[in-house]
């Protein structure tokens, strides 16, 4: 199979040179801090920035923060989903909706995100509310799309062999085009839960009173540089984690798929 | 078998033509199929032979009822085809298994579609994986399967549900000629256990006379007609690698094969045209 591909070394020595680049980047920093080279005001110091993050944790403040960052992706991720399965179902199955939508769907699509925060905050108010909403607009498009591809990319082949079986529309719908939609919104779902977490820490970070992006926010306001990078590293955190969370799902969901198949949009 | 007075025949196909409009949108537009006309009795296997291009599939969808023929019509069994034809099975050239479900669901789906509850389904579909020989390898997905055994699967899929016609549309032309000679005689035994009507699209001649009671050969495209009809009348059951080898074989496959040969330089013709 990988006769043309140079050998690769075994898992754990791969995992040891990752760690390698880990500490070698800790190490630079310090070693340009420490000499001053790169001034500590500016750029804080990895020791500085570890011991802040681990008080964060001990004493528990930041738990809350998490918490809320948390549960606003959650929310912004599965109300995001759930509208676009459901419009990109109707969108594909209605082509006249989707000719007449097509070019307001693309211009909501074009728009910075971000300038609506705003605007969100003012009708919803500086509760997790205005950031779910953000997120929602961005989730939503992501699956959307896919959605709306994956229903269009259904063979016509598999459909009618399910039609000559005996298939009704409920059944097509059950049997042939949520598993295909489905296969294409778990490709994307490293991307949609991402962007629901990008949603909720820029709405946080635009005005709130809780959260990751708030914190970050704080620290920016003070010019405190070891908050705003302790910050920083606590959302990294986070998202690996998250994201090692999504493979894991993925990988039980689309079992029935070979590996290396389409990888959905965006 | 013992038959009723004027049984109706499986399938009955009365000057069936197919227009399409052409791809663009303009110029002219493209007959598959011209007036074609024939029966397939109750239990017989009919095969149905033509060059490439010819519509062969065309007329297969129009028995099915997945395509309106734009003149003429389709009965099976007295009844007009309008819609699904919930009497046939259809078995499809290109994969039609669905690929988020094992081998043992996709048998098991038409089932379900009719209403069976799932685990049942399940519990029926289990037998029929093993006469296709395809037992322990339920809970594999389409593509951890071969070729071959996935041609099985969709071959359990379709006779599950017990059509009383089964379409066949160069179900075997992608396997290597092996596992083809063994797909074949598999159909012919299971056809041979409960005579269903099939019909069978093929390009190749050898693999129509090795298997049918009756050829149509099928002129080149476009606007294909039924240009010869030949009976077969070798002994069953066969073997469709011995019985290539005997005298009445041959002499049947240079008879049809003097007809066909013309029509396959017209449409070789056509589609070095095109």
């Amino acid at each position: 199979m990988r006769s043309h591909a140079k050998r690769l070394p075994s898992r754990p020595v791969i995992l040891l040179l990752q760690l390698g680049v880990l500490i070698a980047f800790f190490l630079i920093w310090h070693v340009l801090t420490d000499t001053k080279i790169l001034s500590p005001f500016f750029f804080g110091t990895p020791g500085a920035v570890l011991e802040r993050t681990w008080k964060d944790f001990a004493s528990g403040v930041i738990w809350y923060h998490l918490g809320i960052t948390l549960l606003e992706t959650a929310l912004a991720f599965a109300i995001g989903t759930v509208a676009g399965i459901a419009f990109g179902f109707w969108f594909a199955r209605a082509p006249l909706v989707s000719i007449v939508f097509d070019p307001y769907i693309k211009a909501v699509n074009a728009l910075p995100r971000v300038v609506l925060a705003p605007i969100f905050a003012l009708w919803l108010g500086l509760g997790i509310w205005s950031k779910v909403a953000l997120g929602v607009t961005l989730v939503f498009f992501i699956v959307f799309f896919n959605v709306y591809q994956g229903v269009k990319e259904v063979s016509p082949v598999v459909l009618a062999n399910a039609r000559m079986l005996g298939a009704n529309s409920r059944h097509l719908f059950r049997h042939v085009y949520l598993p295909s939609a489905l296969s294409w919104v778990f490709s994307s779902l490293h991307t949609a839960v991402g962007f629901a977490m990008v949603g909720a820490v820029v709405g946080e970070y635009l005005g709130s009173a809780a959260g990751l992006g708030y914190r970050i926010h704080q620290a920016e306001g003070v010019f405190d540089t070891v908050g705003v990078f302790s910050g920083m590293l606590v959302l990294t955190i986070f998202v690996v984690l998250i994201d090692a969370a999504v493979t894991v799902i993925e990988k039980r969901l689309l079992h029935w798929r070979p590996q290396d198949q389409h990888s959905g949009q965006h | 078998m013992a038959e009723a007075a004027a049984p109706a025949p499986a399938l009955q196909l009365e000057g069936v033509t197919c227009t399409f409009p052409s791809p663009d949108g303009r110029g002219r537009s493209y007959t598959a199929v011209q007036g074609a006309s024939f029966t397939v009795a109750d239990g017989e296997f009919v095969s149905i032979v033509g060059p490439t291009g010819s519509g062969k599939s065309t007329m297969l969808n129009v028995a099915a009822g997945l395509l309106k023929p734009s003149e003429g019509r389709a009965l099976s069994f007295g009844q007009p085809v309008t819609g699904i034809n919930p009497k046939a099975g259809y078995m499809f050239q290109a994969e039609a298994l669905m690929p988020w479900k094992s081998a043992l669901d996709n048998v098991a789906a038409g089932l379900e579609f009719r209403g069976v509850a799932r685990a049942q389904a399940r519990e029926r579909a289990r037998p029929w994986l093993s006469r296709v020989g395809l037992e322990g390898f339920g809970d594999r997905f389409p593509h951890q399967l071969s070729g071959g055994m996935r041609k099985r699967v969709a071959l359990a899929q379709t006779l599950i549900v017990d059509p009383k016609i089964i379409l066949m549309d160069e179900p075997f032309s992608a396997l290597d000629v092996q596992t083809r000679q063994m797909m074949e005689n598999e159909l012919l035994d299971l056809w041979a256990a409960d005579r269903k009507s099939v019909v069978f699209i093929t390009h190749d001649l050898e693999e129509a006379i090795a298997m049918s009671d009756r050829v149509l050969v099928l002129s080149a495209g476009p606007g294909s007609r039924l240009i010869g009809e030949y009976r077969i009348d070798l002994d069953r059951p066969r073997d469709v690698a011995d019985i290539r080898m005997t005298p009445q074989f041959l002499a049947l496959h240079r008879e049809i094969w003097g007809q066909l040969r013309d029509e396959v330089l017209k449409g070789y013709a056509q589609t070095k045209l095109r």
